[in-house]
């Protein structure tokens, strides 16, 4: 494997990795919040309980989530120098104001939170866990504007004498549509995969017929919670759809495996089997309509299909040739005008000639064939987008029928009646993690080639470093991520069977024999 | 809009500001971990260090991040160079980084003598690796780094993980790592009593005492090094792009920017004296030697501002393209850019430093065996 795809693998591999955590940092952060202040309105004991014990797993799990996303922010340096240096003046801007506005709160009142119980008064810790569960939110929303940016480059232009793309308004870049949509969706998905736990684990203590005090008041407050979070992640990735369906039309074709234009409105293919050599897709089952309603919200505009897609990159291929021929005449010659106006005219499609570069170093001089592979690669992996899209908005309904179930027998008060309806709570634990890593995929699969879409090619945005140093890298994160996964696993397994009522991290908190702390030396 | 030029300027302090952020506040908590064997005999001693910190490191680590994400945002060349450059380094800094918050999490759950070593082996390494890294980073940006970029600004790094560990440099790391420990030390000896506090103490004297001494040492060697100096008046309001000026190397360039401005020399006595400052009153100081921790404190800001002032205007010189080297000058971010993040850092900056500081206050008093034994959530 060369640099490019070590780097692109590492780089997955982490972020993946990281989504593990985030989700269900951004939901408990905010079913604590909820719990605690139902404990501060009523003044009921167990809902303190509740959040003490929630608590610690949500403990165990923000350290992951610290640990493996710092290595995200230094992948951005170390592994993609090239996106750094010429994106950097836009998309360092919101992972500084993530850090500023958003990680600062989380991290400054997440210790308070554990230590500040004997110290501050019940609405002070009230208002701790509230800003710890506001500084998680607000932290995606500018990592999801910094993404939401690579997505749709909106308020930036290349500047010839710096080498790279520069702001021209941060206001687009902060309100741009995909990111709001993306964000919005992001914090649903993690609303739903806190809700999930808290509901699979309860059902579990259920089943058992341990804490079911805290279960069934648990359960009740993660149904209503999750109920919420369901609707709008499904109504959401819609608009996500639509967004995508304005800006990232590739994606949108590859997702539904759409290889030609149809006449609007569009038929949505629900399953079949996409090929990408042949560009069709066999034993397809469509729906008539629903694909023009949800990517155009017309029934008389038509979704363009891949080939169609294609011969668009390579017009734009041809157009970004001619802004490259004048950007390099503007390089030696600053003040010369025509290749100035040249260059103004075309400098939307500068990306589109970067793609060249992989088969015709000198970008102007490249054959009509080499343009047709560089059209061709603006074409994703279709199949695997296909299916993990289609997984995704399945469970997505799923979580609709699991969470509204919860909310009926939760409000008649007959969840523990139903064994088998706690089970499927139980089963359906890892589903939400699922979900959100194949959106993960399908978000940033389906923009490739691109890292900055239409902007920057995925090939050019590396670092110029050895292949063994990247092998090393990613030999490291696998030893050290598996491993602690393991650890982290098997302290949140523990911590749950041990159950609420023994939250001592540090008490000696096992199963005999105990040993006294002094004794551990 | 304020001019470029100022700009530029302002965010060069920023870039200090923060970095001396890290060393003082995310540093008494690195080196805290790094001094758990020598300080903390008995796994309470070690209990008591960790929950010394415990509450506030996570937020500590976030000038760090913000740090990075400072760099990356108003000095994008800086952070394209230094990361991919330094791969394998900021390689070890990240597990370094990776194992501190798990090894604050996991090691209290088990109560199991290896378990715990285990953890504490990763606490304390997290703590040496990281001062350890940063010093040899700041060492070798003071000696020059080989890169070069091409006509499209592509970056590349011609040298290895051991290339790093020059004599000059592993001297720096040495300073680098005294400093932490120190710190660190001093922040024990405020924060806990009893024999945890006498031996962090003795610490404190030790190692401010040995960073006085390096710190000296390392600046006559400096004055010895050939630096770089921009040939010719640089456009302090022209484009980011570092290929457009000459750069020629010079004996004592290091020492260049002292006789051009005599009150820089004001950065390196705050060094020393605060490090001499902090020996003397952790020897002799009264129970709770708050006064050692802001000596210590100013010592940091003095070393580290050491390294800047000396370095002005470069950021990091090349010593293979010796022209390519990024200067305040020429590797920011665009002036809107600049500005936005200017507005937004002087908003909240001043809510982070006011929040910070009310949760330091509710945490306030000394963490003993009897305080940490009591408290369900402890480390």
């Amino acid at each position: 494997m060369d640099v490019v795809e070590l780097s692109r693998l590492q780089f997955g591999l982490t972020a993946m990795y990281h989504f593990l955590f985030v989700p269900l940092t951004l939901g408990l952060s905010v079913l604590l919040a909820i719990m605690e202040a139902v404990y501060v309105m009523t003044g009921r004991a167990i809902w303190r309980e509740m959040v003490r014990f929630w608590g610690v797993l949500f403990g165990i799990n923000f350290a992951m989530g610290v640990a493996t996303g710092i290595t995200m922010e230094f992948q951005f340096g170390t592994n993609w120098a090239y996106y750094a240096h010429y994106v950097g003046d836009i998309f360092g801007a919101p992972l500084a104001m993530e850090g500023l506005m958003a990680f600062f709160l989380e991290a400054t009142f997440v210790g308070l939170f554990f230590f500040g119980w004997d110290r501050l008064s019940k609405v002070q810790h009230l208002v701790v866990t509230c800003l710890l569960a506001l500084g998680t939110n607000l932290s995606a929303l500018w990592i999801l504007i910094a993404n939401g940016w690579m997505q749709n480059p909106v308020g930036a232009r290349f500047n010839v004498a710096t080498m790279r793309m520069e702001v021209t308004d941060f206001g687009a870049v902060i309100f741009n549509p995909v990111a709001q949509a993306k964000f919005v969706h992001t914090i649903s998905a993690g609303y739903v995969t806190g809700a999930v736990f808290v509901l699979a684990i309860s059902a579990w203590y259920l089943l058992k017929g341990r804490h079911r005090e805290l279960a069934i008041r648990s359960m009740t407050v993660a149904a209503s919670f999750g109920l919420a979070g369901a609707l709008s992640v499904v109504v959401l990735g819609d608009e996500s759809g639509y967004t995508a369906g304005q800006n990232q039309k590739m994606k949108i074709a590859a997702i539904e495996a759409m290889w030609k234009t149809e006449p609007a409105p569009a038929s949505l293919t629900l399953v079949g089997l996409p090929d990408q050599a042949t560009h069709q897709t066999r034993y397809a089952l469509r729906v008539p309509w629903v694909l023009g309603l949800i990517a155009t919200r017309t029934i008389d505009q038509p979704v363009e299909g891949i080939d169609d897609l294609v011969r668009h990159a390579r017009d734009r291929i041809r157009s970004g040739t001619v802004a490259y021929g004048a950007m390099e005449r503007l390089r030696l010659r600053p003040e010369d005008a025509a290749a100035s106006a040249a260059f103004a005219a075309h400098v939307d499609d500068l990306g589109y000639a970067l793609l060249l570069k992989r088969y015709a170093p000198a970008v102007t001089a490249a054959t009509p064939a080499q343009v047709e592979a560089a059209a061709l690669d603006t074409v994703p992996s279709v199949a695997p987008l296909f299916w993990s899209f289609r997984v995704m908005a399945g469970l997505g309904f799923g979580f609709i029928a699991l969470f509204t179930t919860a909310f009926v027998l939760a409000s008649r008060r007959q969840l523990e009646r139903w064994p088998l309806f706690l089970k499927v709570c139980l089963w359906s634990l890892p589903a939400p993690w699922i979900a959100a890593e194949l959106g993960w995929y399908v978000a940033e699969s389906g923009r490739q080639p691109w890292t900055i879409d239409g902007v920057l090619p995925t090939y050019l945005s590396v670092s110029s470093v050895p292949a063994s140093d990247v092998w090393i890298s990613l030999t490291l994160f696998v030893l050290l991520y598996s491993s602690l996964a393991v650890v982290e696993l098997m302290l949140m397994v523990r911590a749950i069977r041990e159950g609420p009522g023994q939250w001592g991290a540090g008490a000696p908190v096992s199963r005999p024999p105990v040993v006294a702390p002094a004794a551990a030396e | 809009m304020a001019s470029y030029e100022l700009l530029r300027l302002l965010w060069w302090a920023v870039l200090g500001v923060l970095l001396i952020g890290v060393a003082v506040m995310d540093g008494f908590d690195l080196g805290a971990a790094m001094l758990l064997p020598i300080v903390g005999r008995s796994d309470m001693d070690r209990r008591v260090i960790l929950n010394s910190v415990g509450p506030v490191w996570e937020g500590n680590q976030v000038w760090l991040i913000l740090g990075a994400g400072a760099v990356f945002a108003a000095w994008p060349p800086l952070y394209a160079v230094a990361f991919s450059g330094f791969y394998l380094a900021m390689l070890l800094l990240l597990v370094a980084l990776i194992l501190r918050p798990v090894g604050f999490a996991f090691r209290s759950r088990v109560a199991d003598a290896r378990w715990r070593n285990v953890w504490d082996g990763g606490l304390v390494a997290g703590g040496l690796v990281a001062s350890l890294v940063f010093g040899v980073a700041f060492g070798n940006a003071l000696l020059g780094v080989p890169f070069r970029f091409d006509d499209t600004l592509r970056m590349t790094y011609e040298g290895d993980l051991f290339g790093l560990f020059r004599p000059f440099a592993i001297l720096c790391g040495l300073i680098s790592v005294v400093m932490i420990a120190m710190h660190g030390a001093v922040y024990l000896a405020v924060k806990t009593g009893g024999d945890i506090q006498r031996r962090a103490r003795g610490v404190a004297v030790v190692t401010a005492i040995a960073l006085a001494a390096l710190f000296v040492l390392a600046g006559l060697w400096a004055a010895q090094l050939s630096g770089f100096v921009v040939a010719h008046a640089q456009d302090h309001s022209g484009p980011s792009n570092p290929l457009l000026k000459a750069v020629i190397r010079e004996p004592g360039a290091l020492m260049r920017n002292y006789g051009l401005e005599p009150w820089a020399i004001l950065a390196p006595c705050l060094g020393v004296g605060g490090a001499l400052t902090t020996a003397a009153l952790s020897r002799f100081a009264t129970p709770r030697p708050l006064a050692a921790f802001v000596a210590s404190s100013a010592a940091v800001a003095g070393v580290i501002a050491t390294a800047g002032v000396s370095l002005f205007p470069f950021l990091l010189p090349s010593s293979l393209a010796p022209d390519a080297g990024l200067t305040v000058w020429d590797a920011s971010s665009s002036q809107t850019t600049l500005a936005i993040m200017t507005v937004a850092t002087a908003v909240f900056l001043p809510l982070i430093l006011a929040y910070t500081a009310w949760v330091y206050r509710v945490l306030r008093g000394p963490v003993t065996a009897a305080t940490v034994a009591a408290d369900h959530h402890a480390y």
